[in-house]
């Protein structure tokens, strides 16, 4: 064993050049894919969060709506209590885990508490801001059922599910992992075709070598080990450093930066980071000792 | 011990045959030259014997095995059971004789302590006591087909096939090639030597067989390479 390892250093040595660049190309492209996995666990972890929160919104008349919506002007006592009794209905009932009505007063003590010191929160009148029925469903993604139960009630300007919004970030945070994993694709077929490219020319620098072991009856694995294990030893080294990569920006980018400029987000943690490591580091030794492995074959042949 | 019945070797791309339905046996412990002109067969027998090719007809026993019917992954520990040298040594440069010898050893899964008792024992028996620590550009040509039929032989194979092991010697060192080969023969090993070289031939008086454009046109006990 020891003997083996000595020659896949040697052989190592022997292609330093090739070497770093496998070392380069798996640690760009397992960054990717590592990049990839954290941004799907982001995604995961913000669904978790919000979309047990979000919420369906169903906003009433203010009067300052533009035609067609509200013909009738501001809502009315009368319309207030027909939309509430549809929301106690035996139809929406059961779907509905709770509700609570938001008036023209709590809205702007709202408003103002999240616009303190800005000028707009001057300017806006209490009566401008709509009284709102706020309903948590229970299953989330059936907001489309409010939505048509009160499509053309009157004394309702619009209903509105808080997902929507949550699902266009949740949209460009899965484009932008599909890039990743494009980009890793990509960057995975280049490691293999050079780690096997490595190995062929290892292989025929050793070739009268390869060939009085094949007579003297080495076995196909004592013959492949070295060679197998010069392609682990480069990709092993290139995922350690992806790893490390991809710690080093969870570290310092997300908890350090992202979480003190976004405090209502709920972010990925370096403990995830550490668990997508060794994933990345076994996914480029597989990759690496298949490639290497195929890539000596031809020279087994007897 | 080496059973050729009906074999015919063909290789991709050529119209002629290299060997054309040979049968051949040899026994335990035989020394059989296997002479016969440039291109006449010679070699390509010795490597269908140890299936680095395979016959496109015929069957090939070996020490009871049938050698086409062998899986590739079992190849290399059929191979074990044989001994080989060539005409050009075969040495790896960068390895001492004794490295050369124990190379094989390590290649085949052996223990170190077998390794340290079984080279030294080898080489005395070819006669490189001493000149354990040399490269191969540090030995004569004679002393390197030395290096490659200790290695050929520290496995103690039951056949050794030897392609024209004399072929880049001169005859005083042929010679002392010769006397080590007839050694190992005495000690049981079957020799299988290809060869076109007439005054070894003719002074061992051995069994010669004669192969001519890939046919045996001559199997004699005792003979010359010319014949009679
Ligand atoms: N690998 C090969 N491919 C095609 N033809 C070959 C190959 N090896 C040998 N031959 C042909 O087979 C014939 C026998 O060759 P060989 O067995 O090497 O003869 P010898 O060893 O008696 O000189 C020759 O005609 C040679 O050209
Ligand atoms: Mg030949």
């Amino acid at each position: 064993m020891w003997s083996m390892i000595r020659e896949a250093g040697a052989g190592l040595r022997r292609n330093l050049s090739m070497v770093i660049s496998i070392v380069l190309v798996t640690f760009i492209s397992l960054t990717f894919v590592g990049a990839a996995i954290l941004l799907q666990m982001q995604i995961n972890q913000m669904k978790n969060y919000w979309y047990d929160k979000a919420q369906v919104a169903v906003y009433l008349c203010t009067g300052y709506e533009q035609a067609p919506l509200c013909p009738d002007g501001k809502v009315t006592d009368e319309q207030k209590t027909a939309i509430e009794a549809t929301l106690k209905s035996e139809e929406l009932a059961p779907l509905i885990k709770e509700y609570f009505f938001e008036d023209e007063a709590t809205a702007y003590k709202n408003f103002k508490e999240q616009f303190s010191g800005s000028d707009v929160a001057t300017y806006v009148e209490a009566d401008q801001l709509g009284q709102t029925f706020w309903v948590s469903l229970v299953d989330p993604s059936k907001s489309e059922v409010i939505a048509q139960a009160f499509s053309d009630t009157a004394g309702v300007s619009s209903v509105k599910d808080q997902r929507t919004y949550l699902d266009q970030i949740f949209q460009v945070l899965n484009g932008a992992s599909l890039a990743a994993i494009g980009v890793a694709v990509l960057m995975l077929l280049c490691a293999v075709l050079l780690i096997s490219t490595t190995i062929r020319l290892s292989a025929f620098a050793r070739r009268k070598e390869l060939g009085i072991m094949r007579f003297v009856g080495a076995s196909n694995l004592y013959i492949q080990t070295p060679f197998v294990l010069e392609g682990i030893a480069s990709a092993l080294f290139g995922s350690l450093l992806a790893g490390g990569a991809l710690v080093l920006v969870v570290k310092y980018f997300v908890r350090d930066y992202l979480v003190t400029a976004m405090p209502y987000v709920s972010f990925i943690q370096i403990s995830d980071a550490l668990i997508v490591w060794p994933v990345i580091v076994g996914f480029g030794v597989l990759l690496a000792g298949f490639s290497s492995a195929l890539a000596i074959r031809r020279y087994l042949r007897v | 011990m080496i059973s050729f019945s009906g074999v015919t070797k063909q290789y991709r791309g050529t119209t002629k045959p290299a060997l054309d339905n040979v049968s051949l046996n040899v026994d335990k412990g035989e020394f059989v030259f296997l002479v016969g002109a440039s291109g006449s067969g010679k070699s390509t027998l010795l490597r269908l014997a140890l299936k680095e090719e395979k016959a496109t007809v015929g069957e090939i026993f070996i020490l009871g095995q049938d050698v086409g019917a062998i899986s590739s992954r079992k190849v290399p520990f059929y191979r074990r059971k044989l001994g080989v040298v060539f005409q050009d040594f075969r040495l790896l440069p960068n390895k001492t004789t004794y490295q050369n010898v124990a190379f094989a050893l390590q290649a085949t899964g052996k223990s170190r302590g077998f390794i340290q008792e079984a080279v030294p024992d080898v080489l005395k028996l070819v006669g490189l006591t001493g000149k354990e620590a040399r490269m191969p550009h540090e030995l004569s040509g004679g002393e390197q087909q030395r290096v490659a039929l200790a290695r050929a032989v520290v496995n103690k194979p039951a056949v050794l096939l030897a392609d024209e092991p004399t072929g880049n010697l001169d005859p005083m060192t042929s010679q002392g090639i010769m006397a080590l080969l007839e050694r190992i023969n005495a000690g049981g090993t079957t020799i299988l030597m290809a060869t076109h070289d007439t005054m070894i031939v003719d002074r061992m008086n051995k069994r010669v067989v004669e192969l001519s454009a890939g046919h045996i046109v001559r199997d004699d006990e005792h003979s010359t390479y010319g014949g009679i």
